[in-house]
């Protein structure tokens, strides 16, 4: 198999990590602050040598004992949040620096620039300085520099975490287009980013993975609580019974096909929570938990309810009706629809 | 006159005595100078011998704190080694140091008696009291101006350009002539520009190591030094001279550095 074989360690960062990416795959690699995404990357690239381990590509090892490519002959291009596009340089002049660096003549190199830079839509700009650039602008060009290396890896480092809301969704689909096919790696922290760019997912916390596998599999079934927070769901585990599954927070009836007795987990959408402040009659077919509340959220246009186990995503009015504060008693009621039952 | 924050009154105050403090000194040297006689004084040719002198070395010294100042910024901002604290205090040690101990320490290195000295004079070379000596004198005290400014300017700029120019497949060197001296043209022209000024002004090494033989190393300071004692007109008009020139090279700086602010924003 040709492909990324990746694991080292750096023991002042506490970083401890294997991953593997089979040629013509994109994984995104979920994680916090601090997990070690960037670390990663930088490691790949190039910029930062590991205490130990070994990295290839086919027959070309990166680092190993005894081995240290550098970076320029890796083939690994890389694209930071920012641009970073070099500010001496025109737009042009940019994205032709890969191919120059190369050894390709002035004219060849030139000739590729412009065919990357209208493969991102941008070759009207390629008379302009970066300074005179937006920011999607900027990372567009970016972008085509990065293409115009001829990678055999791509390292993308949250390219779109920095960008104004409104040209996210254009670039991301620009991502996509010029993604497909080729081995890249981006480091994110928007599931958004990983369910559309990605095929794998590897979810990593603490300087290690904590889960990975499939992006839709294990976003729309997480088996870490670290993983439902970041794909926004609520994550119950514990032992399969009857009609449903016996969980911290008490017994949840869900429909299910697991055998009693086995290790399982509930995924519950936030959304799919109602929120009582004073107790309501038991229904069937409907869950009932009785918790108290820790915290309240604003995300965006929701508020969220946290409590120890759960969380419920209200709307504003919603919130300001039910009068909710931290340390106040609620009940969080949920169809057993609703929830998703899987082993682990 | 604007205000754009609030400077107490009284700092204002003070920064006017010292504006006034650098000032007058130069104000009162040309109330004596001798306008009528002023182009005969300075065009005599000892006169013109030092001033031209003093230009081509200042050049040449240039050109050696260049080509050795920019390898040693480099190596300084961008690599770590043990006892590098240790080397940047040395390099910059001409900096804090009298002249005259720097023209005493090059005659002990290259001086006819000196440590290499004697290995040059089996070569046929004599650097001491030579011209050649006035360069060495004058990159000595200038070449930390560059190293210092420089160094500075590389470590604002940060390597991130250069990490993409690597990813790139940039090599070093091309990172070097592509990115990183692009990047830091500013800083290298002001710190060139400071080092000729230096340069320009050098006296008590350059007396010291190279002596005052008119046309071979009587730079225009030492000219100056020397008029004062015989005619002092013309070391007046000479001064004024080397004030014009030095003024000259201060527009440039200012000029360099405020490209460098431009770039930066």
């Amino acid at each position: 198999m040709t492909g990324l074989a990746f694991h080292a360690t750096v023991a002042a960062r506490r970083f401890d990590l294997a991953l593997d990416v089979p040629e013509g795959t994109t994984v995104a690699v979920l994680g916090p602050n601090g997990a070690g995404k960037s670390t990663l990357l930088a490691l790949i690239a190039g910029l930062l040598k590991p205490d130990a381990g070994t990295a290839a590509w086919g027959g070309t090892t990166f680092f190993g004992a005894d081995v240290w490519l550098p970076p320029h002959r890796r083939g690994v291009a890389m694209l930071a949040q920012e641009a970073l596009l070099f500010p001496h340089l025109s737009v042009l002049e940019n994205v032709a620096f890969g191919p120059r660096s190369a050894g390709q003549a002035r004219v060849a190199s030139r000739e590729a620039a412009l065919h990357w830079l209208e493969e991102v839509e941008a070759a009207d700009l390629a008379t302009k300085r970066p300074g005179e650039l937006s920011g999607g602008q900027a990372q567009r060009v970016a972008i085509a520099r990065a293409l115009a290396a001829d990678p055999t890896l791509l390292l993308l480092d949250e390219p779109l975490a920095a960008l104004d809301i409104a040209v996210t969704p254009t670039l991301r689909r620009m991502l996509r287009r010029v993604l497909a096919g080729r081995t890249a790696i981006i480091v994110t922290h928007e599931v958004l980013d990983a369910l559309t760019l990605a095929d794998r997912v590897v979810v990593i916390g603490h300087g290690g993975v904590v889960e990975q596998g499939d992006t839709r599999e294990v976003l729309e079934r997480p088996r870490h609580p670290f993983t439902a927070e970041l794909a926004g769901l609520n994550l119950l585990r514990g032992r399969v019974v009857e009609g449903g599954i016996e969980t911290p927070v008490g017994r949840v009836s869900a429909a299910s096909r697991l055998i009693a007795g086995t290790r399982g987990a509930a995924a519950l959408r936030p959304s799919a929570i109602t929120v009582h402040a004073t107790e309501p009659g038991q229904r069937a077919g409907v869950n009932l938990v009785r918790v108290e509340v820790s915290d309240l959220e604003p995300r965006g246009d929701v508020i969220r309810v946290r409590s120890a186990a759960l969380f419920a995503d209200l709307t504003p009015a919603q919130a300001a009706a039910l009068d909710l504060e931290p340390g106040s008693t609620a009940w969080f009621a949920f169809a057993a629809d609703d929830v998703s039952l899987y082993g682990l | 006159m604007t205000i754009s924050s609030a400077v107490p009154r009284w700092i204002v105050v003070i920064a006017a005595i010292g504006a006034v403090f650098v000032l007058l000194p130069i104000v009162a040297m040309t109330t004596r100078v001798d306008w009528g006689q002023f182009f005969p004084l300075i065009s005599s040719a000892a006169s013109r011998d030092a001033l031209l002198l003093s230009l081509r070395t200042s050049l040449a010294s240039t050109v050696v704190c260049v080509v050795l100042g920019v390898p040693m910024s480099l190596v300084l901002a961008r690599t770590t080694f043990a006892g590098q604290r240790a080397v940047r205090a040395l390099v910059l040690l001409p900096l804090v140091l009298p002249p005259v101990i720097g023209g005493i320490a090059l005659l002990a290195a290259y001086g006819r008696m000196g440590l290499l000295g004697q290995t040059f004079q089996v070569l046929g070379i004599q650097i001491a009291f030579s011209t050649t000596a006035v360069v060495l004198a004058q990159s000595f005290v200038a070449l930390p101006f560059l190293v210092l400014s420089l160094e500075g300017a590389l470590r604002i700029a940060g390597t991130r350009y250069e990490a993409v120019a690597a990813t790139l497949g940039a090599s070093p060197s091309t990172v070097l002539w592509r990115v990183t001296m692009p990047l830091v043209l500013p800083a290298i022209l002001s710190g060139a520009v400071l080092s000729f000024a230096r340069a320009l002004g050098e006296f008590g090494a350059t007396l010291t190591f190279a002596g005052s033989l008119q046309g071979v190393t009587r730079t225009l300071p030492l000219e100056i030094y020397l008029q004062r004692e015989t005619d002092p007109d013309a070391a007046v008009a000479l001064a004024l001279v080397l004030v014009v020139v030095s003024l000259l090279v201060v527009g440039l700086t200012l000029r360099t550095s405020g490209v460098t602010r431009r770039s930066a924003l």
